[in-house]
């Protein structure tokens, strides 16, 4: 079974979708960004999924002696995961400082009622 | 020494990036004075890199970044249409902070005005990035970064209007960064490289050979619908009004003016540098952009229609415009790309000006944006009033005006585009009609003659640099608009680098 071998991939597509259908779906803010986090883990399994070799090492390379790059795992995607982990970090960051907000002006975590507080206050 | 020119690309970038960092750490309203600096070296830097690049012979060069050479290191590259626009978002940029000072010293909390400029700085620095970038991963984190900023400039005013709307242009934008993050990562995989010039090569062998194809598809299809999901085209347009009609003018007018034109250019280059437009017509994505792109541009005007406030009509027909441009793309043929590029050059032009001095009304008005209270109120402010009429009439397509020349290549172009002529007439018709119908409406109301109830009320002063820049954005629309000619063959000679040198 071709899916079976590659599973890392077929949980990151689950955990995408899991996350997608949370952020695109849910009503309250907070789900939406724990949604959009397990998106990117899903993301992040992926890539990461895709510079690994098996019994391989990791890409550090020591001070003295032979290399041989067949030893070592793909760095690319690693670093990639790791530039990614940072911007979702800050994405993160703002949209929870985004919720805080609104949660002291508002005192809801639910998108619709703030908007019917909004609407409110208009009138 | 003139290749010492080359490096301005990389010095535009990082000198924006630092100084957004070096502005937080100023006192007051000096971070101003960086933000117009850095905006006007920028601009004058573009200029430097267009002039280089159209006396070279090639006209195109690849800059490397740090010390390693093409599959290892990053690379940044400029052409003919690379510095263009960079020069046209600076320009509007700057024109639109210096118009909507005044209202972004009432709208911001004195003490949050200096990260309005912060934010501003690090917009600059993503958008030259998203231009100049070589390198997909490196496209990736910069339109993270133009997001996070412009979501900041957004919820700058602080009020919970604008807090709602700032969390909807979030998620929306989260969901397109997703799409692209995941179709890049698909790319990465199955050709192994992030530049663009090693990933056009790949590509181009991968589908020759046919056995990638479908995987290939899905990953265009992921990073066009990402990048469209962020620019607003037709179903993903409903954050517009929102997050357009709550921010400070200035806001407004650089999200809708500049920013969403940035991720479109970033698009134009992807499709031309990494995918190939040969590949892209071959996976049948560009008919999806023009089906939706001709009933965004219907939707939006009727949507703008129905609405009752001015800052909302204004956003409405931002989705029209952009339904336009990817209408051109969705075509395919040489002047509709053409149309489609100059479109993004006079709708940045028109919008922006358009939300400055509806900022300018709604402040005569007594800070209403709604149409019952902004009747007549072009006589209190004659500057914002006049502004508004110019850039009205450039939205509807008026000869001399920078918006009637896309219109015109469209409708040329559509003669070359087969079976979808019959389409692109009638919307452009339609759209065009829709147009003028909101657009005189708003421009009869805010010039309707001056009665006894509201005619005591005392003139507003538009302060001088508002005045100046509105000034400057109509003498630039009826200069693109009057220069048409040499703006669309060095479009079109850029369109022609895009395609064939790598």
């Amino acid at each position: 079974m071709n899916l079976l071998e590659n599973y890392e991939e077929l949980v990151a597509m689950i955990l995408f979708v899991i996350g997608f259908t949370m952020l695109v779906f849910s009503k309250n803010l907070l789900k939406k960004i724990i949604g959009l986090n397990i998106m990117d883990t899903g993301v992040y399994l992926f890539l990461a999924s895709m510079g690994y070799i098996k019994d391989a090492l990791t890409p550090i390379v020591p001070a003295e002696g032979e290399v041989n790059p067949m030893d070592y795992i793909n760095p690319i995607p690693s670093g990639l995961v790791l530039t990614g982990i940072v911007v979702s970090v800050s994405v993160s960051a703002l949209t929870l400082a985004l919720c805080v907000r609104l949660y002291k002006k508002y005192h809801t975590l639910d998108l619709d009622e703030m908007y019917m507080h909004m609407k409110k206050e208009e009138e | 020494m003139m290749d010492f020119l080359m490096n301005f690309p990389f010095i535009t970038i990082v000198l924006s990036l630092f100084s957004a960092v070096v502005a937080f750490a100023f006192k007051g309203s000096r971070a101003r004075f960086v933000t117009y600096f850095l905006l006007l070296a920028g601009a004058v830097m573009s200029c430097f890199v267009l002039a280089y690049n159209l006396s070279s012979e090639t006209g195109y060069f690849v800059y490397r970044m740090g010390h390693y050479d093409a599959p290892i290191g990053n690379e940044i590259s400029a052409g003919l249409l690379e510095p263009f626009f960079v020069l046209i978002f600076e320009v509007v940029m700057l024109l639109s902070v210096l118009g909507g000072k005044r209202r972004i010293f009432s709208d911001i909390p004195e003490e949050k005005q200096k990260l309005f400029y912060v934010m501003i700085n690090l917009c600059h620095a993503a958008l030259a990035a998203l231009c100049y970038t070589n390198d997909i991963f490196t496209a990736y984190v910069f339109v993270e970064i133009c997001t996070i900023a412009s979501c900041s400039l957004l919820m700058a005013s602080d009020k919970g209007k604008s807090l709602i709307a700032a969390t909807r242009y979030m998620i929306f934008s989260l969901i397109g960064s997703g799409f692209l993050l995941i179709g890049i990562i698909l790319i990465y995989s199955i050709t192994g490289h992030l530049l663009f010039t090693n990933l056009y090569e790949a590509i181009t062998l991968l589908w020759r050979d046919g056995s990638y194809n479908f995987p290939l598809t899905v990953a265009i299809g992921l990073i066009v619908s990402g990048l469209c999901v962020k620019s607003g085209l037709f179903p993903f347009h409903f954050w517009m009004p929102d997050t357009y009609g709550t921010a400070t003018p200035a806001a407004s007018a650089i999200l809708s003016g500049v920013i969403s034109k940035g991720y479109i250019f970033l698009l134009f280059k992807i499709i031309f540098r990494v995918i190939g437009f040969d590949v892209f017509l071959a996976t049948g994505v560009q008919n999806i952009l023009f089906v939706f792109g001709i009933l965004g541009m219907v939707v939006g005007s009727v949507s703008a229609i129905r609405t009752k406030n001015i800052k909302f009509m204004i956003a409405f027909s931002s989705a029209a415009q952009i339904g336009y441009i990817y209408m051109g793309l969705g075509l395919g043929t040489r002047t509709a790309l053409v149309a489609s590029l100059f479109q993004i050059i006079s709708h940045s032009l028109t919008k922006s000006m358009l939300f400055i001095s509806a900022g300018g009304l709604c402040d005569a008005a007594g800070g209403k944006q709604d149409f019952a209270s902004l009747r007549s109120c072009a006589h209190k402010n004659k500057v914002a009033g006049a502004v508004f009429l110019a850039g009205a009439l450039s939205m509807v397509g008026v000869p001399i005006f920078a918006g009637f020349i896309p219109k015109l290549l469209f409708a040329a172009s559509a003669f070359e585009g087969g079976a979808k002529m019959f389409f692109v007439l009638i919307a452009l018709a339609v759209s065009t009609m829709l147009n003028v119908m909101y657009f005189m409406r708003t421009a009869l109301t805010v010039y309707y003659p001056l009665g006894a109830e509201n005619g005591a009320q005392a003139k507003t002063r538009a302060c001088a640099s508002f005045a100046v820049c509105t000034i400057v954005f109509i003498a630039l629309n009826i200069a693109v608009g009057l220069n048409s000619q040499p703006i669309s063959s060095l479009l079109e000679k850029g369109i022609e680098l895009f395609m064939n040198v790598r």
